[in-house]
Formats: C-alpha cells, sequence, structure tokens
C-alpha cells in the first residue's frame, strides 16, 4: 500500500515525478518536431498542387494585407496564387485554399478546416456540385456570390450561411490577387 | 456588439453541455435534485471564470514566447487542480456561508473536463463573430467567453434537474429507468437547443 | 483460474459506457461516425494501458496524500506524448477529433482505473486491465459510431449504401444523445436476461 505521508516524503515525490514527466514530454517533443513539422508542409504543398495547374519549382510564400485582414499566399511564377482565406461559416471559422490562375480566373479551391455541422454544411468539403462551380470560374464575366444574393453560384441544400461564406472567402481570395497583381500591371 | 455576440452564441447556440459535450459526467451525476444542481453551477461558473484567466494568462506570457504551446495540456490541467484546490482553502477561510453551498462540489470539479475544455478552446481556436475575420479573443472577450459558456452549463443543467425530479415521480418501463431516460430527455432538450442555430 | 478475466470484465461486467457510465463527453461528441468512434476509443486505450502500467508501479512509493495530482501529471504526460504522435503521423485523424484528444486527461475512465484498480494490482494486472477497459470502450464508441452513421448518412465506415441524406439529426447533437440512451436500455435488457 501507500507509503505515509510526510512533508518531507510528498515534495520529493512530486518533485520526481514533475522531472520525470517534463523529460518524457521533452523527449516526445524533440522527437516528433519535424515530423509534424513535415507533416504541416506536406498538407500545405498537396494543397497548393490541388488548387493550382501543374507548375514547376517550389512555390513562394508571402503575406499581405487587404482591407485591414493578413493573407497569407504562395506564388508559383508560371502557374498563379495559391491564397490562404478565412471567413466566417455557421459553426466559426472556414479556411479555405483558392488557386488563381495568372489571368484571374479561378482554378480550384480546398477547405483546409472548418466547423461546420456534419451533414449540412459540412458537405461544403464533400458536394461536388457545390464545389465543381468554382473550377474555372471567371469572377470577370460572373459574379461570386449565391444565387439568393443575386450571384451566380448554387448554394449547397439548406446550407445557404456555409455557401456564403465559402463564395465571400473566395472573392477576398480574388481581391487579395488583384492587389497582388496590381504593382507589375496596368490596373484597368 | 461583439461581447452581446460572444454571450448569446456561449449560452444557447453552442451551448457547452447540449451541443458540444463538455462535462457531462457531472451534469448526469448532480441532476437528480434542483438544489444540487445550482450548487454545482455556481462551482463551475466560478471556476471555469478563474481558470480560463488564468491559463489565458499562462499561455499568452509563458508558453507562446517560449514556444511551448506543447506543453498546454499538462500545464492547464495542473493549474487547473491547484486553483481548485486554492478556491476550497479561500472560499473556508473568508466565506464559510459560500463554502457551505459550493465546497462540496470543488474537489469533483478538476476532472469536469467542461473547465479544461474553455481553457483549451480559448487558447487555440478562431472565433468567428458577426461579419469580422476569425480571430483570437482577447483577454476581456475570453472572460465574457468563459462566463457565459458556464452560465450556459448552469441553465442547461438546472432545466435539467426540474425535469428530471418530474421524471423520478412518473412509472417509468424497468429498462428506462434511470439513466436510459435521462438521457432521451436530455437528447429531446438539446433538439429544442438547435432551434437557436443559425441566430448568431 | 486465468488472468483473461481481468481482460473480458471491461467488455461487460466493467463496461466503461454502459455500465460505468464513464468518460461521456468523448462518448456522445466525437461518435459521428464509426470510424471516429473507434479513433477515439483506440487513442483513450493508448493512454489508459501506459498510464495503468505506470500507475501500477510507482504506486507503492507515492505518499497518499499525493496520489491524486501524481496520477494527472502521470495521465498528462502520456495524454501530451500522445498528441505529439498523432500530430506528427496521423494529423488528419488529430485534426477530427480535435479537443478530445487533449480531454483525455480528464476523462474519468482514466483515472478510475488509476485510483480503482491499477494501485492496487501489479504490472500485469494492471495492463490487462488497460487493454480489457480499452477494449470495451473502444467497442461501445464504435457501435455507437455505427449506429449514428448508419441512421444519420446512410453510411457505415464511409460506404454509402443508402442514397440521400439520411436523418440528420442522429449526426447532430441530439442524435447523440437519443442514440446512446437506446442502447443502454438495450444492455440493461440483456443484462437483466442472463
Amino acid at each position: 500500500m501507500a507509503a505515509a505521508s510526510t512533508l518531507k516524503n510528498m515534495a520529493v515525490c512530486l518533485t520526481v515525478v514533475c522531472l520525470i514527466c517534463s523529460a518524457v514530454v521533452g523527449a516526445a517533443y524533440a522527437v516528433t518536431a519535424d515530423p509534424i513539422a513535415a507533416a504541416a508542409q506536406a498538407k500545405t504543398t498537396a494543397s497548393i498542387a490541388a488548387v493550382l495547374p501543374a507548375f514547376d519549382g517550389t512555390p513562394e510564400q508571402g503575406s499581405i494585407q487587404v482591407d485591414g485582414v493578413d493573407y497569407t499566399y504562395y506564388k508559383a511564377a508560371d502557374a498563379g496564387y495559391a491564397i490562404i482565406s478565412t471567413t466566417s461559416g455557421f459553426g466559426g471559422a472556414l479556411t479555405l485554399m483558392v488557386g488563381v490562375e495568372n489571368g484571374g480566373t479561378i482554378h480550384n479551391t480546398a477547405v483546409l478546416s472548418h466547423s461546420e455541422t456534419p451533414g449540412l454544411g459540412a458537405k461544403c468539403t464533400t458536394d461536388a456540385s457545390f464545389i465543381d462551380q468554382f473550377k474555372g470560374f471567371n469572377p470577370a464575366e460572373r459574379t461570386l456570390t449565391v444565387k439568393k444574393d443575386g450571384g451566380d453560384l448554387d448554394a449547397i441544400t439548406a446550407s445557404t450561411i456555409t455557401s456564403r461564406a465559402y463564395a465571400l472567402a473566395v472573392s477576398n481570395a480574388v481581391a487579395v490577387y488583384h492587389k497582388l497583381t496590381e504593382g507589375g500591371q496596368s490596373n484597368e | 456588439m461583439e461581447y452581446f455576440l460572444i454571450i448569446v452564441s456561449a449560452i444557447f447556440v453552442n451551448n457547452i453541455l447540449l451541443a458540444q459535450f463538455l462535462g457531462i459526467c457531472p451534469f448526469l451525476g448532480v441532476s437528480n435534485k434542483l438544489s444540487t444542481a445550482t450548487g454545482m453551477s455556481g462551482a463551475v461558473c466560478f471556476v471555469i471564470t478563474l481558470a480560463t484567466v488564468v491559463t489565458y494568462l499562462l499561455n499568452q506570457y509563458l508558453l507562446a514566447p517560449f514556444g511551448l504551446e506543447f506543453l498546454q495540456t499538462i500545464s492547464f490541467i495542473l493549474v487547473i487542480a491547484a486553483l481548485v484546490q486554492m478556491v476550497e482553502i479561500v472560499l473556508k477561510k473568508i466565506s464559510p456561508s459560500l463554502y457551505q453551498a459550493l465546497g462540496i462540489f470543488l474537489p469533483l470539479i478538476t476532472t469536469n473536463c467542461a473547465v479544461l475544455g474553455v481553457a483549451i478552446t480559448v487558447v487555440t481556436k478562431d472565433f468567428a463573430l458577426g461579419g469580422n475575420a476569425p480571430h483570437m479573443l482577447n483577454l476581456g472577450q475570453a472572460t465574457v467567453y468563459a462566463l457565459a459558456t458556464s452560465l450556459g452549463y448552469g441553465l442547461a443543467m438546472c432545466l435539467f434537474a426540474g425535469l428530471r425530479e418530474h421524471l423520478a415521480a412518473n412509472d417509468v418501463p424497468k429498462a428506462f429507468k434511470g439513466l436510459p431516460i435521462a438521457l432521451i430527455t436530455v437528447g429531446i432538450m438539446a433538439m429544442a437547443f438547435l432551434g437557436f442555430s443559425g441566430i448568431v | 483460474m486465468s488472468k483473461w478475466h481481468f481482460v473480458t470484465d471491461g467488455f461487460v461486467k466493467n463496461n466503461p459506457t454502459f455500465v460505468l457510465v464513464l468518460g461521456m463527453c468523448p462518448t456522445l461528441a466525437t461518435t459521428t461516425s464509426a470510424m471516429n468512434g473507434l479513433e477515439m476509443g483506440l487513442a483513450t486505450m493508448f493512454v489508459l494501458i501506459l498510464s495503468n502500467i505506470v500507475i501500477s508501479l510507482i504506486a507503492p512509493m507515492v505518499p497518499d496524500k499525493v496520489r491524486i495530482p501524481v496520477y494527472i501529471t502521470v495521465i498528462a504526460t502520456f495524454v501530451t506524448v500522445l498528441q505529439l504522435l498523432m500530430q506528427a503521423f496521423t494529423p488528419s485523424v488529430y485534426e477530427t477529433l480535435g479537443l478530445f484528444i487533449p480531454l483525455i486527461v480528464v476523462n474519468c475512465i482514466v483515472l478510475g482505473r488509476a485510483e480503482g484498480f491499477a494501485n492496487k494490482h501489479n504490472v500485469g494486472e494492471s495492463a490487462l486491465d488497460g487493454i480489457g477497459v480499452g477494449l470495451g470502450f473502444t467497442a461501445s464508441l464504435t457501435v455507437i459510431g455505427i449506429v449514428r452513421e448508419i441512421l444519420g448518412s446512410g453510411s457505415l465506415f464511409g460506404w454509402k449504401f443508402i442514397p440521400g441524406d439520411g436523418i440528420l439529426a442522429f449526426v447532430m447533437a441530439p442524435g447523440a444523445f437519443l442514440v446512446l440512451g437506446y442502447l443502454m436500455v438495450l444492455f440493461n435488457k440483456y443484462l437483466a436476461k442472463k
């Protein structure tokens, strides 16, 4: 059975246990730090590749401020920009990777993280008829809002708020793209 | 306006018990009587708010600057355990009557996952409020969020305790007696709370 | 008499979900699909086995009054290790289960087994108990996940066999309570018959 409690052995015991536990956690952190970074990197690389046409080399990371919000983007010289864009969905933050081709057409979009309702808004990750609308969407010719708001996008059934947030994230990314390319080209 | 959104969302829309499933064990355990339910709610309210403020500061000024976020789980639970102990001692000294009311619930709170859950949520999740871009809560918002969340906890707990007192008086089939019928009742209550979704 | 019963007890007689009614939060929150339930159960089992082993080893040396803080520290250590391993090697699972991985620390099953079993038994028995209770927990979560996935999404382990949307309420919060409640009724019936 457990040892009797005296102030001395309680203090010693707690100290020793804390030391050993810190050592174990520290060691685990040291071992897993690289794989964790690699996993995060792999996820970013995969989502960039998914939203942009095939390109050579490594995309160059940068950040820019548009309307007081910071955006992270990845520039792949011959393909375009992959822009991370976050808006408020139904259940919380909805974060997308949006690929904009050189010329301003959207190539593809991918959800990086969301907290939408399973079975409703969460369909924004699986509902092909919704997601595919963004492939090859040219914001110069059509409007990036759902039909309810007078745009050209069909919303996910029973999930207008999620669909709006998705559309807004994409159109914010397009705004970022224009700000990024503004410098080099004439702004008509 | 942001504060108002935080409060409504934390109490009704994302009710910690009925939508987030945190703190269910004590919820089922002490909701037999309205009086114990109120006592537990009070104690939870007190500890969640205090613990969130302390862990928020700990994270902001100690863990984050040194890149030690991976220690969140272990340091938060130790801080919460120590805090609960301290609250117990302090209450006993300065307000014996409050201690009488809340005291017996305090030791149970360390393992109430609502406390650790709220503390971790506040420092890791981006909150989407109104039309603004989602962002981390600042200290004031975190405190309000913790307080509102625990009020939501108390609301659900007291409503349920009221229902359960009535359930006890009813003739329930044998296999349903006790927890099963209670769980089904909570399910129906959760359905009612779904009606709040979308208002924020 | 073999030690096999330490494992089987965790399944029926000491089933953590339906009999002991412990660890309700992950049980309700992560069982939106069969796969999620299974993964959550396995994650909990990992912590449960390791903490049972370590606590049964150190229990005789720990002064009585500080045993709970010591147990919590040990459990929190294993949970942190699990978090790091999952982030490194199964990041998508870690993202799905989210908050409920760190919350294994306060899962009453883990502390309950430490306090109620591991500190009174030897290493071997504690490890077996960890496996048994862990498997019982995993099985319960998977069953709840299966029921909710079939009713809510019309699929099983991601394989869709009923077209259409299913009854959404079962994927959302109310369904968790209802399914658990009715399964508990069936379990009680089964125990009463025996």
